[in-house]
């Protein structure tokens, strides 16, 4: 069997397995086992791409299956990645893993809990590895409608809240997204050939300008509304604080990256003459996600609207690379896509384990827990690094990546658009120096805390793996930019000249 | 006429056969053996909509008044399934001691009715069309005062019998206008001379006004809610479901074939009434807490988005709409199916009762859920194929604003579905309903419903098999 399939299949499977299974204990161990063959799988995936670049394969896609689906109206079930799906395939494989370990004493309703992560998982993968853009869409919706139960039933706070406008946000986004697919297929070929949903096809026939000029917002900002675009991303920073860990650790780590992974895939792949009319719009748009995302973090005193902020912040970066469209820029948008996703699922997980001995998410009611965990603190020192940019981590590579790329238009226009933009790094230093300094250090402000225990092995397995991955790239960025490179050339030539016949 | 040429009627011919035999056992057993009715009817249902599958040639009858195809035979099987499924879910509901002597008068009105849209479906003229919709309706409006010692029961089949009534006149007028100006009612002769004139433009208002009344589009949906809210729970999912599901059978079919040289007229007449339907529907669904009032509104919305194949014009558009129709069989029954059966063992019927019944009925639960996520277009159940065919053929005809707007209705209505979810799941209740076994027949209609929700969709050789029988303009 293909292993793209196996990605789907073993999921399911695991799912299956979890309706056997009795209680907590049976649930977790069947999703760790299934996740971890996932993982696996995943890293197995890596070294086939590799090994098939090596070999000198220069096909767009590798691992290609096309089965015919719905034959009247084309639809296939066309799967394939190329370097960029596969580094997204594993950063889900890794966050996934990590947050099965971080729901470790999921005690209510168990079973039903780890079935509907699995399935928004399952949705994650069959969406990086779609080809045609019908499956693309379904495999879309399978991820984003379990976070209504999964924020609704196992969330806290406002949860019922948030879960709704979280779900009717998203799937408002899916609205425009409809449109554009819809429209991308009834012109995806000359007039009088078979209509197509694969984007491959798709990507050598040219849209007709009105058409993407009409298109273009549509997908964009659908897509966008799940990358957390100003001002559509409102549902982001209740739907991560409700959400229970391992929710906001998968949602915030991948599921955002869907928006961004989309975005270029799909909008500006298919549509580059819209693309650079309308980039402008969507630079302003998200030049302000960055800055306003980072503001936001600082007022907040909840530790995860802090960093569901920080993601709104890091994740207008990602779509604000995008919209530079030369190498340098999507280069360091892809490596940003997979540091913010390692480090932000690293975040969630480690205020899930914080909360979980301290009760409370505050932080101004908090203090000193370096002396009394360490371990869960040093972690957080990490990630927060990582956030802000420090060199040897995985943020470093990805930010400095952003703006050089961005740096190297001329005009005026994206100058001043990438020098605001890089104010947040100064201002994301502000919000996570300011919350390990009172979280961390200083007096024990609650004598409670001196009896907090330090983190249990499944807490430093699901840390370790993350910190492990923002590591390795940020010490070796070369071998994931190597991996990316490759299909990024392709992507950037179709959006430097607008349109190469034949591509 | 030959015995093959009326065998060419089989479905009709069973159907009546079995509801004077039903009539028959009924007349000699005493009043405690009238339950074993019950297996019968059921048994009779399915021996027919098994046999409604056996392939039979096209054939015309009584000079063109009535005609059978592939297509036709399908939309009668799809039918047939969908009250044998409803059959199934009224067991319990015709168990309780109210009911227990006119067990076979309920299937005798029921099965009627289903003759009616046979016939309906199969006409050829304007005859033949209004007959069977007088006969499909008429049983109803008695079916909806079942429960007549019930105030509510007994005003639903009065505004029942008196709005139909009223939209049977419209329609008519309709028809006498176009025989007055075709000088013919059969469908070939008609389309072969029907043009873009103001009378014959007039004649299809009348005639599509009449329609939109069976089919509860707005602004002819008035007396939807409360006849749904009045009827019996089974009668109410008959309505919803069958009889909405035969009426825009027959529409699109008339649509396709007599008005096709409207087309260019009618599309902008049905893009203004689809759009207010989805909004209305959902505008009012929200609002609803009794399930059966919010299953109403919610399919008058329904109803919103099978005007956007009509709207489509093409091939894609009908096959569509038969794909929905045969999905939404299966979602709404799901849905109605679990009211049933909470209501038939507890009476109760609101949306707060359904607090916390997961904890306590898990499988019913989940059974509405996927009802839900099914009605509201959420993949990977059947709603979504549904949902997104009939999309494609509106984007076909270059509708995108309407797609728009109708993915958006999807998206309110998908609100008040995860409002249910929302009581099922995440709401707390100190008193929730107490668990309890359904009968046999109940799981049987409950199970059917929960296949066809997870099946149809990805089994796309259904839409194939579909596709291959549709026409389009």
């Amino acid at each position: 069997m293909n292993i793209l399939t196996l990605l789907i299949v073993v999921p399911v499977l695991t799912v299956t397995g979890i309706l056997f299974t009795k209680d907590l204990k049976q649930a977790r161990v069947m999703s760790a086992i299934g996740m971890t063959i996932q993982l696996i799988l995943s890293a197995v995936l890596v070294y086939m791409y590799f090994a098939e670049r090596n070999a000198g394969n220069m096909e767009p896609m590798l691992f290609k299956f096309d089965a015919l689906w719905v034959p009247s109206l084309n639809i296939h079930y066309a799967i394939g990645v190329d370097g960029i799906s596969v580094a997204m395939i594993a950063l889900t494989g890794v966050v996934v893993f990590a947050g099965i370990f971080a729901s470790w004493q999921m005690e209510f309703l168990s079973r039903e809990f780890f079935i509907s992560l699995i399935i928004l998982a399952t949705g994650v993968f069959g969406f990086f590895i779609s080809l045609d853009l019908f499956t693309m869409f379904l495999f879309y919706e399978i991820a984003v409608i379990p976070m209504y139960l999964l924020i609704g039933i196992w969330g806290s706070g406002p949860k019922e809240y948030s879960a709704m406008k979280l779900t009717l946000m998203l799937m408002g986004g899916s609205a425009l997204l409809m449109v554009g697919i819809l429209g991308i297929y009834f012109n995806s070929a000359p007039a009088g050939s078979q209509l197509t949903f694969n984007v491959v096809e798709i990507a050598k026939h040219q849209i007709p300008i009105e058409m993407q000029r009409f298109l273009f917002p549509f997908t964009f900002i659908g897509f966008g509304i799940l990358g957390a675009l100003f001002p559509f991303h409102t549902w982001s920073p209740d739907g991560h604080a409700s959400a229970p860990t391992a929710v906001s650790m998968l949602h915030a780590g991948v599921l955002m990256k869907l928006g961004g992974y989309g975005a270029f895939r799909v909008a500006m792949y298919l549509m580059p003459e819209a693309a650079h009319e309308q980039a402008w719009i969507f630079i302003i748009l998200t030049t302000i996600s960055v800055v306003y995302g980072a503001f936001g973090a600082i007022f907040q005193k909840d530790l995860k609207y802090i960093n569901a902020y920080s993601s709104v912040s890091h994740c207008g970066l990602v779509l604000f690379a995008v919209l530079m469209m030369n190498t340098t820029a999507f280069t360091g948008a892809v490596i940003q896509m997979i540091s913010h996703g390692l480090m932000t699922a690293l975040f969630f997980a480690l205020i899930g384990m914080i909360y979980g001995r301290t009760h409370t998410r505050m932080i101004n009611e908090m203090g000193g827990l370096m002396k009394v965990i360490p371990f869960l603190g040093v972690v957080y020192v990490i990630a927060g690094l990582a956030s802000l940019g420090l060199p040897g981590f995985s943020g470093f590579v990805a930010e400095m990546t952003i703006f050089f790329g961005a740096y190297e238009h001329v005009d005026t226009f994206h100058r001043v658009a990438t020098i605001l933009a890089v104010s947040s790094i100064v201002i994301t230093a502000v919000y996570i120096l300011r919350v390990v300094g009172t979280l961390l250090m200083g007096p024990i402000t609650d004598k409670h805390f001196n009896h907090l225990e330090d983190a249990n092995w499944y807490e430093r397995l699901s840390t370790i793996t993350l910190v492990v991955g923002i590591t390795f790239i940020g010490m070796a960025p070369l071998w994931l930019s190597d991996m990316i490179k490759f299909s990024l050339t392709s992507l950037v030539t179709k959006l430097a000249s607008g349109h190469i016949p034949g591509m | 006429m030959s015995l093959s040429d009326i065998l060419t009627m089989r479905n009709e011919l069973l159907l009546t056969f079995m509801a004077m035999i039903l009539l028959i056992i009924d007349l000699n057993l005493n009043h405690t053996q009238k339950n074993r009715i019950i297996p019968i009817a059921i048994g009779f249902l399915l021996v027919i909509t098994v046999i409604g599958f056996i392939p039979q040639p096209d054939q015309t009858l009584f000079g063109g008044m009535y005609h059978t195809n592939g297509l036709v035979q399908l939309m009668k099987n799809i039918l047939n399934i969908g009250v044998l499924i409803i059959l199934f879910q009224s067991v319990a509901w015709l168990k309780g001691p109210a009911n227990a002597t006119k067990i076979s008068e309920y299937f005798f009105l029921l099965i009627t009715t289903l003759i009616g849209m046979n016939f309906m479906i199969s006409s050829g003229d304007f005859l033949m069309l209004y007959l069977g919709l007088e006969l499909a309706t008429i049983p109803i409006a008695a079916l909806a005062a079942f429960t007549h010692f019930n105030t509510k029961s007994s005003e639903a089949g009065i505004k029942l019998l008196l709005s139909s009534a009223l939209s049977s006149g419209i329609l008519l007028y309709g028809i006498s206008m176009i025989y007055g100006s075709c000088g013919s009612i059969y469908f070939d002769a008609i389309s072969a001379s029907f043009a873009n004139v103001p009378l014959q433009v007039l004649a299809f208002i009348f005639f599509f006004t009449g329609m939109a009344f069976k089919i509860s589009l707005v602004p002819f949906h008035l007396w939807t809610a409360d006849v749904y809210e009045g009827a019996p729970i089974n009668v109410t999912s008959y309505l919803s479901v069958i009889s909405k599901g035969a009426a825009a059978f027959i529409l699109i079919i008339v649509m396709f074939t007599v008005f096709k040289a409207l087309a260019p007229v009618y599309k902008s007449m049905i893009y203004l009434v689809s759009v207010l339907t989805m909004t209305v529907g959902n505008l009012f669904a929200m609002r609803q807490k009794n399930m059966k009032r919010f299953l109403a509104f919610s399919s008058i919305a329904q109803a919103g988005f099978i005007l956007l194949g009509i709207l489509g014009t093409n091939q894609m558009g009908m096959s569509s709409v038969v794909y929905f129709v045969l999905v939404y069989i299966f979602s709404n029954l799901g849905a109605f199916g679990v009211v049933a059966a909470i209501s038939a063992r507890t009476g109760k019927e609101s949306m707060d009762d359904y607090n916390g019944l997961y904890m306590t009925n898990p499988k019913l639960s989940l059974l509405m859920m996927l009802s839900m996520f099914s009605l509201a277009g959420i993949p990977p159940v059947a709603g979504f194929f549904g949902k997104m065919y009939l999309f494609m053929s509106a984007a076909s005809g270059g509708y995108y604003w309407l797609v728009f707007i109708a993915v958006l209705n999807a998206t309110i209505s998908l609100y008040y579905y995860l409002l249910v979810v929302k009581a099922m799941f995440i709401n707390k209740n100190d008193t929730p309903i107490a668990t309890f076994q359904s009968d046999g027949y109940t799981k049987i209609g409950l199970v059917l419903c929960a296949l066809g929700i997870f099946i149809l969709g990805f089994w796309s050789q259904v839409y194939e098999f579909i596709n291959g029988l549709t026409f389009g303009i």
